[in-house]
């Protein structure tokens, strides 16, 4: 009976995920397809042809744009997965896998358009290290006319991804390292000789990362594509592809709208081509490595390696904390010039009056944050269920529908999506936002929840079977409760996904819904850091408080059960 | 424009699209939220929206929701979105801030309502003879398709602390940037200041400015704009960061000059840099000039697009945008300092008044600092040299 009924749960899931999630992305995408060759009747474009990819080809700084995309979106994520790595490596054994998450929760909560607004306060030859240091140090009465933020090689753009994608990445190791004898092999290393650096980047490593290419795959995807951090730190004269397009989404001439789609098209083609190229990369890196095992040196290269990352980690570290510090500065500050160190007068006024300014924002902020995750999460739950009562693990082609989403460049669907859902009656505004945002955050709930799902110990449920406790009483009475710390931590980190989401709320919301996210970018292009100060902090502390949440909410909760049991 | 003499003069003539009388469209305006599509950047803007949504509220029951754009095109996009959709009506734009291009745009895409100003009873305080600064946008008749709310002039600011003499003319600039490489930019031209910028040294050094009147030729435009690149090429080197980046608008650039990476900023505003002393945002030693020559000036315009929800709330919002009370409350340094759009001489003596007894500031500039106001090009020459600056600075 349950499985057939787990059968039926799962076609119903199936059919939700298909209709919710698969169904859009591909309508976009052949809106979109449909307009990079000529067809959009809205600017009078009826005909198929290749003129909008002439158009695209004719664009000046193309070109530019695009050896930059590939540029800051493969050198972020190579040089993010080796710093995480080696860090792995120096932290395995110092700290506990939950300290260690722990510690790593503000930088994974905090959006990228607040890291990269932050960054830029602290790093631009007018920023704060260079108000600390001059004109003491430095001499500078004025900052000097050196091109940091915004600079043209992209290095900004990719120390910003860095700040956010090296957290990221030692929390998906953190669990790889679960998965695999860490220990053993360290220790097998040991007693063949090897100091425990070498013994982390010959044994380890091989082992650790291909149970990690797929989320390599999501950041390499985001980087190519990421539009918020590249408007506010990446170069400004050609842009990267991504921001260049978005430009031309929203130019005033309506025919660059054809071109734009030719280029969501060539990101996505941009996309590919970087994971062929990563993929290459990895057997030239497995082949090299084979040679450098094979040699079987005993050397001290790795430990000074592992030295060498933990410092720059720890600069990364220093960094982020500075940069989210900076917005909190800015927020009360009134007047701070250079070269000052610190605010020459202070003031609360951008926090004052919240109603005609940031107090909307929170509100729609967290009312589409709750109610994204809280469908994500439910339709996590009911596919997780769905797959115990069927009694079935997870296919292939199932976890790949779940990390679509993240694979295909959201740029490439979401201007198509959006002209699809007017097509269909369904006005822009807070309901389509909502359901743009729960694409990007049902795949992270789901990758977050699934394995601590798994991981539960069966003999639980089986006793409650024993005690005749049917599939819904098991669900409610026995695993939810037991799982309510994973369950909450993926509530949590839903939630941060929703609050930094930027281009779905530009493009789903038809402006109408103002976020903190979409606030604190517009804000950053103004000249007014105070605000901006506010609506970042803001946007960093909504997250950071979700998983606050997430982390005493059970303690609180076992506390009550033990005071009620005693 | 493309419409024959006829039909213009038939628009002209045309009662209002569905013979509504004023009254009518205040009672079907009252309890409309207008989502006014207007540039955020600009905190002292908003801040004026949200005392008019109030006052508005109060006075006809209308309430302004205001869509603040990093962008204006962005409102174009979604309306084009919309018309491709097959909505109508119910849009989800009703009111949009608007100029020069976008405007143009969107009018030759018939993607406009009206013509509606001359329903507007606070229109009779406008000078709306022919080629008035009130009925042409960027030399574009508006044919009644937009309504006034304010008034721009470009206005060069410096920090007096760090800069004695300023250039007072588009070459001196060049030599002045010469002198003190690094320290002076302007935004990028594909944003509306820059091209502004760029649009006002083309009128200072082209061999016959009345050219630009007319829409670019081929055959005229190597000739006009030449001058131009010539002294845009030597311009750049010196540049800050060599002209191989540029702040994305004004608000960025005053940013700037507030942290003392460069010593000038620019702004379409007159009072901008006086509003921003007052907020805190620049040091009290800058101040505000025109070039000897004089300055482009044009006003800026409201739109109600084609498919509004909310199309009598706009009405109402536009007409009461043009009350004199308004305009004078607009031009209070301490609220806005945006200038009056409407003719002094229609007003009353107490009108008058309420303008003559607004504050000022040292930072403000005078009417001698702002000299005379020289008219926008025809836009096909904004759009032509802001690709060729774009090709030319990517390269």
């Amino acid at each position: 009976m349950t499985a057939a009924d787990g059968r039926w749960m799962r076609l119903c899931v199936l059919g939700i995920v298909l209709a919710g999630l698969v169904l859009p992305i591909v309508t976009g995408l052949w809106q979109t397809g449909r307009a990079a060759f000529g067809h959009l009747p809205a600017v009078g474009a009826v005909s198929i042809s290749l003129d909008p990819w002439r158009a695209l080809a004719a664009l000046p700084g193309l070109w530019r744009s695009v050896a930059l995309s590939l540029w800051t979106g493969v050198g972020s994520t190579a040089l993010s997965l080796l710093l995480a790595l080696a860090l792995a490596g120096v932290l395995n054994g110092r700290l506990s896998a939950g300290r260690t998450a722990r510690l790593l929760a503000p930088a994974l909560a905090a959006p990228h358009a607040a890291v990269a607004i932050g960054l830029a306060y602290v790093i631009a030859p007018s920023g704060w290290i260079a108000r600390l240091l001059s004109p003491w140090a430095t001499g500078w009465q004025v900052p000097p006319d050196v091109a940091i933020v915004h600079d043209t090689a992209g290095l900004s753009l990719i120390l910003g991804l860095m700040v956010k994608e090296v957290p990221f990445f030692l929390l998906v190791l953190l669990s790889a390292q679960g998965q695999i004898a860490v220990r053993a092999s360290l220790a097998a290393g040991r007693a063949l000789g090897y100091g425990a650096g070498t013994a982390w980047w010959k044994l380890v490593v091989p082992q650790l990362y291909p149970l990690i290419r797929l989320p390599v795959f999501v950041v390499l995807s985001f980087a190519l594509s990421v539009v918020d951090m590249a408007m506010l730190l990446g170069p400004s004269n050609p842009p990267t592809l991504a921001v260049a397009m978005t430009r031309w989404f929203l130019a005033a001439e309506t025919r660059l709208i054809l071109p734009a789609s030719a280029a969501a098209f060539l990101l996505s083609g941009l996309v590919a081509a970087a994971i062929a190229l990563w993929l290459a990369g990895e057997r030239a890196v497995a082949a090299l490595g084979r040679v450098w095992l094979r040699r079987g040196r005993r050397g001290r290269v790795a430990e000074r390696g592992l030295v060498l990352a933990g410092a720059v980690g720890a600069v990364l570290a220093a960094l982020a904390a500075a940069a989210l510090a900076s917005l909190l500065v800015w927020s009360v500050a009134w007047r701070w010039s250079f070269p000052d160190a610190w605010p020459e007068s202070w003031s609360l006024g951008a926090w004052m009056r919240p109603a005609a300014g940031w107090g909307p924002a929170v509100v729609e902020t967290a009312r589409t944050g709750v109610v994204a995750t809280l469908l994500s999460l439910a339709l996590a739950i009911a596919w997780l269920e769905s797959e115990d009562r069927a009694g079935l693990g997870r296919a292939r082609w199932a976890e790949a529908l779940i990390y679509l989403p993240l694979i295909v460049p959201q740029i490439a669907f979401l201007f198509g999506l959006s002209i699809a859902l007017l097509g269909v009656g369904l006005p822009a505004g807070a309901p389509a936002v909502i359901w743009g945002h729960a694409l990007f955050v049902f795949p992270y709930v789901m990758i977050a929840l699934s394995e601590s799902w798994r991981a539960l110990d069966p003999r639980l449920v089986r006793s409650a079977a024993a005690l005749g406790a049917g599939p819904w009483r098991r669900l409610v009475a026995v695993k939810l409760p037991v799982l309510s710390r994973p369950i909450l931590t993926a509530a949590a980190i839903g939630f941060a996904v929703s609050v930094a989401q930027y281009l779905p709320t530009l493009f789903l919301g038809a402006g109408r819904v103002a976020t903190l996210t979409t606030e604190a970018v517009t804000l950053a292009s103004g000249s007014d850091r105070r605000i901006t100060g506010v609506y970042a902090v803001l946007q960093a502390a909504l997250p950071f408080a979700a998983y606050l949440l997430a982390l005493l909410l059970p303690a609180a909760m076992r506390r009550r059960r033990g005071l009620a049991a005693s | 424009m493309r419409l024959s003499l006829v039909a213009l003069i038939a628009l002209g003539l045309a009662s209002p699209a569905l013979g509504e009388t004023w009254e009518e469209t205040l009672a079907a305006a009252r309890g409309q939220t207008v989502y006014w599509n207007a540039w955020g950047g600009d905190k002292r803007t908003n801040d004026f929206i949200a005392w008019a949504s109030g006052a508005l509220e109060a006075q006809y029951g209308v309430a302004i929701r205001q869509v603040k754009l990093s962008d204006t095109a962005e409102a174009v996009t979604r309306v084009v979105a919309e018309k491709a959709a097959g909505q109508t009506e119910g849009g989800a734009v009703d009111l949009i801030w608007i100029n020069g291009a976008n405007f143009q745009s969107m009018k030759e895409a018939g993607l406009l309502y009206g013509p509606f100003l001359q329903e507007l009873p606070n229109a009779r305080y406008l000078d709306l003879s022919e080629g008035s600064a009130a009925t042409v946008d960027f030399t574009i008749p508006t044919e009644g398709y937009e309504s006034p709310w304010r008034l721009a002039r470009f206005v060069l600011t410096y920090d007096g602390a760090r800069v004695e003499t300023p250039p007072r003319s588009m070459a001196a600039l060049g030599d002045w940037a010469a002198a003190h490489p690094g320290r002076f930019t302007h935004p990028t031209a594909a944003n509306f200041m820059g091209a502004t910028f760029l649009k006002q040294a083309l009128i200072e050094l082209a061999p016959d400015p009345s050219v630009l009147q007319s829409p670019a030729s081929d055959a005229g435009y190597e000739a006009a704009v030449a001058p131009l690149w010539a002294w845009y090429d030597a311009l750049r080197p010196n540049l800050w960061h060599g002209g191989e980046g540029f702040p994305e608008n004004e608000s960025v650039l005053q940013q700037m000059l507030n942290d003392g990476e460069v010593d000038f900023a620019m702004a379409f505003d007159p009072a901008a840099a006086a509003a921003a002393v007052e907020r805190g945002l620049l040091p009290d030693t800058v101040r505000s000039y025109a070039p000897d020559a004089g300055s482009i000036g044009n006003i800026s315009f409201v739109a109600i697009p084609f498919n509004a929800a909310h199309r009598e709330g706009a009405m109402v919002v536009a007409n009461f945008l043009l009350d004199p009370a308004v305009q004078a409350h607009a031009q209070d340094i301490t609220v806005l300092g945006s200038y009056s759009v409407l003719d002094p001489t229609k007003l009353d003596a107490a009108q008058q008044a309420a303008f003559a007894a607004l504050p000022s500031s040292p930072a403000l500039p005078s009417n001698a600092d702002l000299g005379r106001t020289l008219a926008e090009p025809h836009p096909s020459w904004m759009t032509r040299i802001v690709e060729d600056w774009t090709r030319r600075s990517t390269e």
